[in-house]
C-alpha cells in the first residue's frame, strides 16, 4: 500500500501580531488596543496613519525593542517573548531603518554598517565583502571611509539602509525612513530602498504617514486609535 | 570593525574625559610604586645593615625601636664566648645633628666590624679606626656634610676629625658616620651599652639552639634570625602597612575617577547604546563594552603610572638632600600588586555604569531622543 505523500507545511507568515495591547506611563497613555495583522514573506506592507497613531510602537514591538502589555507577536513563526529571543531576532531576523537614521556619528560608513555583524560575531572577511557590496549598491563606495557625521542627510539614510541589510535579515522594519529628508531626496532614497528590498525578496513593514509611499507598497494597513485596519 | 576598535573610538571621542580617568589611575599607580618602593627600599637597607656577615640579632626584648635597645657590653662579651658563636659584633645606633643637617645617623662599631672590613676605603684606612677624636664618614655623608679626610666635623656638642671616607653597598650606611664603639657610647651617654649584637654562628643550622641559650641566660634579651626580625619588627610592619594604605587610598581616588568617567560616558551615550541593542547587541555585550573601556583606561593608566613612578624614583634617588637614605626597591610582587589593584579598581568602578548600560531599554531611549 502506498503511503500518502506528506503535505507541505505552509511556512508561517513573516510577521504575525494578534491581540496586542500597549500603553505607557503605567497605563495612563494607551497606544495600542487589540492590534493585529499579518505580513506574508516577501510582502511590502505599509502601516499608514497620522503621527501618534501607534505605528512606531507597533514596529518596536515587532522588532523586539519593546514588550507588549498583552497579546502575541511572532516573527517567522517564532514567538519573541523572552530577552534571548528578542536579541536573537534583532541579530538575525530583522533590520531597522529609523526616521533619524540613528547612526553612530564617530564611526565611519563601513564601521556603522559593521555593527550588526559585530553583534552577531560574523567573521571579518565576510563582513568586509558584504559592506563593499552594500555601499556599492547605495552608491556610497567613495564615502565608505568617511565618518557619518560628515555625510548629508540622504547619504546617512542610505548608510542606515545598508546597516539594516547587513546581516541579510528576512524582515526590514522601516519607521518613516524618509521623514527627515526633502521631497526629492526622499523619493530617491525610497526608490533605492524599495528596489533593494524587492531584489532580495525581503519582507518590508513600512511605517509612514505619507500616502504616496504607502501606496507604493503591496498592501496598506491603516493604524488608527491603536487598532490596525485593512484598506 | 572589531570590538577593540569600538572601544578605542568610544574612548577617543571624549578624550579629555578619558584622559582624566587615565590620569587618576596613573597617579594612583605612581603613588603606590613610589611609596612602596621607598618604604621597602628603606626596610631593605636597614635589614642589610643588620645582617652584614651575621645570621642572628640579639637585642633588648619588647623594645619598640632598636635605637632604644640596650644590650650590656658584658652580655655581648658573654655571647661572643658562647659555644658555636663564630663572631659577635656589638653595634650602637645613635642620631645626632650636624650644622644644616638635623639628622645624621651614627654607628658605634668596633674596628673588626664586617661593615668596615667590607667597605671600600676612599680615604684613610681601617687600621687607624679608633684613633682618638676621629670618625669615619660614609661617601654620601661626606658629600652632604661637605667634609673630606682630615677635615674638622661638628656633630652635636662634639668636635671630631674625619679619619676616613668609606663607600658601602648600603645607602643608609653611606649616609652615616662611624664612631669607635667606646667613643659612641661616651658621646651618646650609653656607657657599656650596645643597641644590638650581630651574631655569626659557626654552624648556621644551629640557630634554634643558640636562641634557646640566649633566652635562658639573658631573660631581658631576645635573639632573632634576620628574616624573623624583618617580619616581626613593628616599625617595619607599620611602614609597610602605611605604604599599602596610602597606595590603596590613592587608588580609591583613581577608581572613583574611572567610575565617574564611565558613568558620564554611559549617560552621554544612552542613544548609542540603544542603537547597539537595536543592531543585536545583548545586555552582556553592552556590559562587556563598558568594562573593556574601563579596563583599557586602567591598562593605559597603569603603563603611564609605572613610567611616572620609575621616573619619580629616579629623581628622588638623585636628590642630594635625601642623603642616600632613599634606595628604592622595586619588587615583582609590588608591581603585580599595583597592576592587580589598578585593574580591580577599574573593574569595580565600571560595575555600576555597566549595569546601568544594560538596563537601557532601546525603544524608550530612542523614543525620548
Amino acid at each position: 500500500m502506498n503511503e500518502p505523500a506528506p503535505r507541505p507545511t505552509p511556512s508561517p507568515p513573516a510577521v504575525s501580531v494578534s491581540g496586542v495591547w500597549k500603553s505607557f506611563d503605567g497605563g495612563r497613555v494607551p497606544v495600542l488596543a487589540d492590534a493585529g495583522f499579518t505580513v506574508a514573506r516577501g510582502e511590502m506592507v505599509a502601516l499608514w496613519g497620522p503621527s501618534g497613531s501607534g505605528k512606531s510602537t507597533l514596529l518596536h514591538l515587532v522588532g523586539g525593542l519593546d514588550r507588549p502589555d498583552r497579546g502575541e507577536i511572532r516573527v517567522l513563526g517564532e514567538p519573541i517573548n523572552t530577552e534571548a529571543a528578542r536579541v536573537q531576532l534583532r541579530r538575525e531576523s530583522v533590520g531597522f531603518v529609523f526616521q533619524l537614521h540613528h547612526l553612530i556619528p564617530d564611526l565611519t560608513v563601513e564601521d556603522n554598517c559593521a555593527v550588526p555583524a559585530l553583534a552577531a560575531g560574523h567573521p571579518g572577511d565576510a563582513t568586509r565583502s558584504r559592506i563593499a557590496e552594500l555601499v556599492a549598491a547605495v552608491g556610497l563606495t567613495h564615502r565608505r571611509r568617511h565618518r557619518v557625521q560628515d555625510l548629508s542627510g540622504g547619504e546617512r539614510q542610505r548608510v542606515a539602509i545598508c546597516r539594516a541589510l547587513m546581516n541579510r535579515p528576512p524582515v526590514i522594519l522601516a519607521d518613516e525612513p524618509t521623514g527627515s529628508l526633502d521631497e526629492e531626496t526622499a523619493d530617491k532614497v525610497f526608490a533605492l530602498f524599495r528596489d533593494l528590498v524587492q531584489r532580495t525578496g525581503t519582507t518590508l513593514v513600512l511605517a509612514t504617514h505619507e500616502r504616496r509611499f504607502a501606496e507604493a507598497c503591496d498592501r496598506v494597513l491603516r493604524v488608527s486609535h491603536g487598532r490596525v485596519l485593512s484598506i | 570593525m572589531t570590538f577593540l576598535r569600538l572601544v578605542r573610538v568610544n574612548l577617543r571621542r571624549h578624550w579629555v574625559r578619558t584622559f582624566i580617568g587615565v590620569a587618576g589611575i596613573a597617579f594612583g599607580c605612581a603613588a603606590m610604586l613610589t611609596i612602596l618602593s621607598i618604604v621597602l627600599g628603606a626596610i631593605g637597607m636597614f635589614e642589610r645593615i643588620l645582617d652584614t656577615d651575621s645570621q642572628v640579632l640579639v637585642f633588648e626584648r619588647n623594645v619598640s625601636d632598636l635605637f632604644f635597645s640596650s644590650v650590656p657590653e658584658t652580655a655581648a662579651a658573654e655571647i661572643r664566648g658562647l659555644p658555636g658563636v663564630a663572631a659577635a659584633h656589638p653595634v650602637l645606633f645613635g642620631i645626632v645633628s650636624a650644622p644644616d643637617h638635623p639628622i645624621v645617623t651614627c654607628f658605634g662599631v668596633e674596628r673588626d666590624n664586617p661593615r668596615l672590613a667590607q667597605a671600600a676605603w676612599l680615604a684613610g684606612s681601617r687600621d687607624r679606626f679608633g684613633s682618638a677624636g676621629e670618625v669615619v664618614v660614609g661617601e654620601r655623608a661626606a658629600a652632604f656634610l661637605r667634609v673630606a679626610a682630615g677635615d674638622h666635623l661638628s656633630l652635636g656638642h662634639g668636635e671630631f676629625t674625619v679619619g676616613g671616607v668609606i663607600r658601602t653597598a648600603n645607602g643608609f650606611e653611606d649616609g652615616g658616620v662611624f664612631l669607635p664603639l667606646a667613643a659612641a657610647q661616651a658621646f651618646f651617654h650609653r656607657e657599656k651599652i650596645a643597641s644590638v649584637v650581630a651574631v655569626k654562628l659557626a654552624d648556621g643550622a644551629r640557630v634554634a639552639e643558640f636562641k634557646e641559650v640566649v633566652a635562658r641566660r639573658f631573660p631581658t634579651l631576645i635573639a632573632l634570625e634576620n628574616r624573623e626580625f624583618a617580619q616581626g619588627y613593628s616599625q617595619f610592619r607599620i611602614l609597610k602597612l602605611t605604604g599599602w594604605a596610602v597606595g590603596v587610598c590613592a587608588f580609591l581616588l583613581g577608581g572613583l575617577g574611572v567610575a565617574n568617567t564611565m558613568l558620564m560616558s554611559v549617560f552621554s551615550r544612552i542613544r548609542e547604546i540603544a542603537i547597539l541593542r537595536v543592531c543585536g547587541f545583548s545586555r552582556a555585550q553592552v556590559a562587556r563594552l563598558i568594562v573593556a573601556e574601563a579596563l583599557t583606561m586602567a591598562a593605559t593608566g597603569l603603563v603611564a603610572g609605572l613610567a611616572l613612578g620609575f621616573a619619580l624614583l629616579a629623581v628622588i634617588e638623585a636628590v642630594p638632600q635625601l642623603n642616600g637614605y632613599v634606595q628604592a626597591s622595586v619588587r615583582p610582587a609590588v608591581l603585580a600588586g599595583i597592576a592587580g589593584t589598578a585593574l580591580f579598581t577599574a573593574l569595580a568602578g565600571a560595575l555600576y555604569p555597566a549595569w546601568f548600560a544594560t538596563r537601557i531599554e532601546p525603544a524608550e531611549a530612542l523614543r525620548y531622543e
